[in-house]
């Protein structure tokens, strides 16, 4: 009768009780939750688009400032979810121990995981959010199809939440995540295309750039924001569906065998 | 009189040492029942497992009539927790504890905000039910714990260690709720360190080492069974070399720890009438107690 932790996820509404407790905490600091989400991309994208677009030609027909807001919707939204996963959830988790309360009412631990995945992609859509409103408000972008970033950006939010949660996962505590800032998504923002096009990179790297999630949200976001379907975008959707429901079970199953001690 | 708690021969093992070993436990409704053993004896694992959190590696489990471990969420509607250290939301006020915790059961608004008034009055935080949870002191922070842990009107309510580093104060506050709630018919299962908690509250005991119990019965049961009425603490320097010179001539049994002799007696007396000659010594009669038999059971040994 022991517990089977790879057994498959069992989804519920259950996790809404729990989104909605994490919702009420967030609207306790909500203005500075909004400006941190808002003032670090911003202030790349304006420093970078126009001081450094300044020396540079249009990139692939289009202005270097343009060019980065695609990138930046996507990195900021992905950094968004890795820090709720790992820093707010490892809190949740851990130190606060509101996972263990949660735990002693009807509500499974699978109901607990996929609340902190959604959260996550949740609160990472309002940084999405708040850099394409900046995207607005400059007029970079007159795109119809520019709308689809804000279902995009929920998706890179999961894609990320529950890679972020493998790492919650495993830590013993908060120091254990510069390491996956520093060797994960540090070099994901490098390689992925938001400051230049993947094209400049070594063949090789390239390869390696093709296997990482942020280079598929990158593709999908960049010619949304010049009103062009991107091409092969099924197959963008679906890297980054990949890796949300597997590093989600990938998860799931770490913190069965870790909270089951 | 039903059966709302049930193990059978429970097995439970942490990388082959094994915390659970062969338990049986049989609650009925109504009744407040103590789980009692040294730090490391299994307590909190054998709720965790009746409560359904981890599996066991053996055994049957019931809980309210629902097998556990794969129906106790259903049987988790009808429970209340209160456990050992707290883990109420800090960013939250009283009335928002309770609130976002009603709804992990299911319950609408409506149905926790009638609820509030009456556990904020049953853990007296009527006046502080605005107030941030960092700002209550520990006592309230149990109570709203309690409160909390109320807020489905469940039929049974497992507290671990409900009144560990609380002043005496807050902790017969606790005690005297607690005695309400088995007055109101509540089932309850808690575990201490406390013997005079487990006296005052509970009906019956179970005491508890190496995952196993050893002892079953009213706290009164216990001491008959167990240990002599009567106890001489004899104190001093010389206390040890009296021991060895006199102790076995006046006492059933006695024991040494540091320069206190505890004596068991059936009658104390002659002891007495013994210890008034011996200038040096001082001494303490009383009756025996719940622990007196958990020290007998257990040993005097330290465990870390």
């Amino acid at each position: 009768m022991k517990n089977n932790h790879y057994a498959l996820p069992r989804f519920s509404r259950r996790f809404i009780p729990i989104w909605r407790r994490n919702f009420r905490v967030w609207k306790k600091m909500a203005g500075s939750s909004i400006l941190g989400h808002l003032a670090d991309p911003v202030i790349y994208m304006l420093g970078l688009g126009y001081g450094l677009g300044g020396m540079l030609p249009s990139i692939a027909g289009i202005p270097y400032i343009t060019f980065l807001a695609a990138g930046t919707v996507c990195y900021s939204t992905m950094n968004s979810a890795s820090f709720e996963a790992l820093y707010s959830g490892f809190a949740r988790m851990h130190e606060q121990r509101t996972w263990e309360a949660i735990l002693n009412t009807p509500i499974t631990l699978d109901d607990i995981v996929f609340s902190e995945m959604v959260w996550a992609a949740s609160k990472s859509l309002l940084s999405g959010l708040a850099v394409l409103a900046v995207i607005w408000v400059l007029g970079l972008s007159h795109s119809p199809l520019v709308l689809w970033l804000i279902p995009l950006a929920f998706l890179v939010g999961l894609c990320f939440a529950a890679l972020g949660l493998i790492m919650t996962a495993l830590a013993p505590g908060y120091d254990f995540f510069m390491y996956y800032f520093t060797l994960v998504i540090t070099p994901m923002v490098i390689l992925c295309g938001v400051f230049f096009p993947v094209a400049q990179l070594p063949v090789w790297l390239q390869s390696v750039s093709a296997w990482l999630p942020l280079t598929h949200a990158i593709d999908l976001a960049r010619p949304l924001l010049t009103n062009t379907i991107p091409a092969q975008f099924v197959w963008h959707i679906a890297v980054l569906a990949g890796y949300a429901l597997l590093g989600f079970y990938v998860a799931l199953v770490l913190f069965r065998r870790r909270l089951s001690q | 009189m039903n059966t709302v708690i049930r193990a059978r021969n429970l097995q439970k093992s942490y990388a082959g040492q094994r915390v659970v070993d062969g338990l049986n436990l049989d609650i009925q409704r109504g009744e407040c029942f103590g789980l009692l053993g040294p730090n490391g004896a299994g307590k909190t694992t054998t709720l965790r497992l009746l409560l359904g959190l981890i599996a066991p590696d053996g055994g049957e489990l019931g809980l309210l009539d629902h097998a556990v471990p794969q129906d106790a969420r259903i049987a988790r509607l009808r429970v209340g927790v209160v456990p050992q250290f707290d883990n109420l939301d800090p960013d939250f006020t009283v009335t928002e504890n309770l609130l976002v915790y009603g709804r992990y059961f299911g319950m609408s608004d409506a149905q926790i905000r009638a609820r509030i008034p009456g556990l904020l009055a049953f853990a007296n935080l009527t006046a502080k039910r605005d107030a941030k949870v960092p700002t209550l002191s520990g006592g309230m922070k149990r109570r709203l714990t309690l409160a909390r842990a109320l807020v489905n009107d469940p039929d049974i309510i497992f507290l671990d260690e409900p009144t560990t580093g609380l002043d005496p104060q807050a902790r017969h506050l606790i005690w005297q709720r607690l005695r309400e709630l088995t007055a109101q018919g509540k089932t309850l299962l808690l575990t201490t360190h406390f013997m005079e908690e487990a006296e005052r509250l509970c009906h019956r005991l179970a005491v508890m080492d190496h995952g196993k119990l050893i002892q079953q019965g009213s706290p009164r049961e216990l001491i008959e069974q167990n240990i002599e009425p009567q106890v001489v603490e004899v104190f001093g320097e010389t206390s040890a070399a009296w021991a060895g010179q006199h102790a076995a001539h006046y006492a059933q049994r006695f024991e040494t720890s540091g320069e206190s002799v505890f004596c068991y007696v059936q009658d104390a007396q002659p002891l007495v009438a013994h210890l008034h000659t011996q200038n040096e010594l001082r001494y303490l009669h009383r009756p025996a107690n719940l622990e007196d038999v958990f020290l007998k059971l257990t040993g005097r040994e330290m465990r870390e």
